[in-house]
């Protein structure tokens, strides 16, 4: 998690919901390769073909709500987003994210000043956004300290590797 | 300070006096389960880990639901992955299919999940289970896997919003049509990661059937979990049916909540969700001008023997409008046969409806029902996302069993009154 995080800015809006990011008649699979060719498909279908390594998705409030799918923050992080940006996450899908280690940032700051296109680079150790393309930055709320371990123990598997001591 | 029963459920499955909202607590869990889309991706994640054994074989609850019977290839292979898991592990919670239903009638309906229980399950409507008095709440596979194998959860404790309901309902205003027009009223965030507790004369008054309906959206308005205190109603349906000890909880008069809302639910009218929000509600009759392709009556929201009961008594000697198709999904197998003895699984048939063994199916646009491009349908389901049902061109909109029962009949949304008269 100490690397800096960068790629070009998606934009989306408010309440995107997890039928969009990964619709259920794909659901059929847990392979992420299969997962990330439908990612975003049905908020915007072309997404999938555009995105490229590193590219961040910035979107509005309640990002991620609907289904408990596991499978939503796998597609993302599979097609290689490095990053997602919400002025708010909907509670599972937060949860999935920190487990899976999918990072993402609440700013509402951030989603107000990044443009589609937009190159963004993100600290993660220090949540600071920074908007390259505009020249701006944004500080993302922080992350409770009880997350960050389960984060840095490289997510919750991990985490509970150590505690069965099943190494 | 007091504490609500939501506060006074996770303190004692956490080994503490009080908790208070915004604090983590890591929580003893008395049930987990999981589906046949979200089981997979758990079962790999324990398996990868080298483990030979779970927490606990008795409290591991596997539910092939969603695409079953499989629907292809790649689902049967899903189901499969979990029959296997359920033999090697010992798991004695596994339903196969002609034994299963809908997780989220099933369980409550064999007694695996009781008052005052934390339960867990990688499904977001797992938050039917407050209507019994439990916390209850949707996780995602991997929380699944690590409490698989140490019986545990963290939590953040939620912020409590209470909702006290009072006056009396108008003929045809179920549970759904009372959820609906709430997260109307608050918006599909409106609850976000907090306690929706439902309380008042017009809860007390609500049958079990209706009350499960209403804490299984408490998800749609991103709520952590929703609960109703137990009282008679409660434990007349537990009484008969729970499998293991359970515990009654109350909120105290002085527990502290962030909002609190009054609602007369005698000013509530049939609501109908429309595309492509949950919380786009609007009452029935500003909505009789859309035509429909599809009726589904079923699901984990409205699927139970109530749920079944009133689409059969509007249902009862008319006919399907011949432009639309009523898909009828009973949620469990015990449902399905109570049905039948009460003679509604004929009314439907007379009525020349689709009747369909227990699956999630159409609701997630998985089989049995998917919308073709530009078409509507009327479902008593509780999601109307885009290409929820299918097409992302088509439309869901969300309604009770009354609604959704007449809307067949009419071929567009209808009041009940407009098939059997008031």
């Amino acid at each position: 998690m100490s690397e800096v995080l960068r790629g070009r800015a998606f934009k989306f809006g408010d309440d995107i919901n997890t039928d969009e990011i990964i619709p259920a008649r794909y659901l059929n699979t847990s392979d992420p390769k299969e997962l990330a060719k439908h990612v975003m498909e049905d908020a915007d279908p072309e997404f999938p073909k555009k995105v490229r390594e590193g590219d961040v998705i910035v979107a509005g409030k309640n990002f991620g709500c609907g289904s408990s799918r596991e499978h939503a923050p796998i597609a993302i992080k599979a097609a290689g987003v490095s990053a997602v940006i919400a002025k708010s996450f909907a509670r599972i899908f937060y949860r999935n994210a920190i487990n899976i280690g999918l990072p993402i940032f609440e700013s509402p700051e951030a989603v107000e000043g990044i443009e589609e296109g937009d190159v963004v680079e993100i600290n993660p150790e220090t949540g600071v956004i920074r908007n390259v393309t505009k020249g701006k930055e944004y500080k993302a709320n922080p992350i409770p300290a009880d997350i960050r371990r389960i984060m840095e123990a490289g997510g919750l598997m991990e985490y509970a590797k150590q505690k069965l001591g099943l190494k | 300070m007091g504490m609500t029963i939501t506060q006074k459920i996770l303190a004692e499955h956490a080994g503490k006096e009080e908790v208070h909202p915004g604090e983590l607590i890591m929580c003893k869990v008395d049930i987990a389960l999981a589906n046949d889309v979200t089981a997979p991706i758990a079962i790999k994640q324990v398996r990868a880990l080298g483990a030979k054994k779970v927490w606990d074989n008795e409290r591991i609850a596997l539910v092939p639901d969603h695409f079953v019977p499989a629907k292809d290839i790649k689902a049967a292979e899903q189901v499969k992955m979990m029959r296997e898991f359920a033999r090697e592990y010992d798991i004695k919670l596994f339903w196969p299919e002609g034994r299963v239903g809908i997780e989220h009638a099933l369980l409550p309906e064999q007694g695996v999940v009781v008052p005052g229980d934390v339960v867990i399950g990688a499904d977001s409507h797992t938050c039917t289970y407050g209507a019994l008095g439990a916390f209850s709440t949707g996780v995602g596979s991997t929380d699944m896997a690590y409490a698989w194998l140490t019986g545990e959860v963290w939590f953040k404790v939620p912020e409590q919003m209470k909702f006290i309901y009072y006056g009396k309902r108008q003929k045809w205003v179920s549970g759904k049509d009372i959820i609906l027009y709430v997260i109307g009223m608050i918006g599909v965030d409106g609850a976000l990661y907090k306690t929706m507790e439902h309380t008042g004369e017009a809860i007390r008054e609500l049958p079990m059937d209706d009350r499960f309906t209403i804490c299984n959206m408490a998800i749609e308005a991103g709520a952590k979990n929703g609960i109703i205190e137990p009282d008679e109603k409660t434990l007349e349906y537990v009484k008969k049916r729970a499998k293991r000890p359970y515990k009654l909880y109350k909120s105290d008069p002085d527990a502290e909540y962030s909002e609190v809302y009054e609602i007369d639910v005698s000013k509530i009218e049939p609501q109908v969700a429309f595309p492509y929000l949950p919380s786009n509600t609007r009452p029935v009759t500003e909505a009789t001008h859309v035509t429909i392709d599809q009726v589904v009556i079923g699901s984990c929201t409205n699927g139970r023997i109530s749920d079944l009961r009133i689409a059969a008594q509007i249902l009862k000697g008319k006919k399907v409008n011949p432009n639309v198709r009523c898909i009828v999904i009973p949620a469990t197998q015990e449902i399905y046969r109570q049905a039948l003895k009460e003679g509604l699984i004929d009314i439907f048939l007379e009525a020349e409806c689709v009747v369909s063994t227990p699956t999630c199916g159409p609701c997630l646009g998985g089989h049995m029902g998917i919308l073709a491009k530009g078409e509507r349908a009327v479902a008593t389901t509780n999601r109307n996302f885009v290409g929820r049902m299918g097409h992302p061109e088509s439309e869901v909109y969300l309604a009770s069993p009354a609604v959704a029962a007449a809307s067949a009949v009419m071929g567009r949304i209808a009041h009940p009154d407009e098939v059997v008269g008031s």
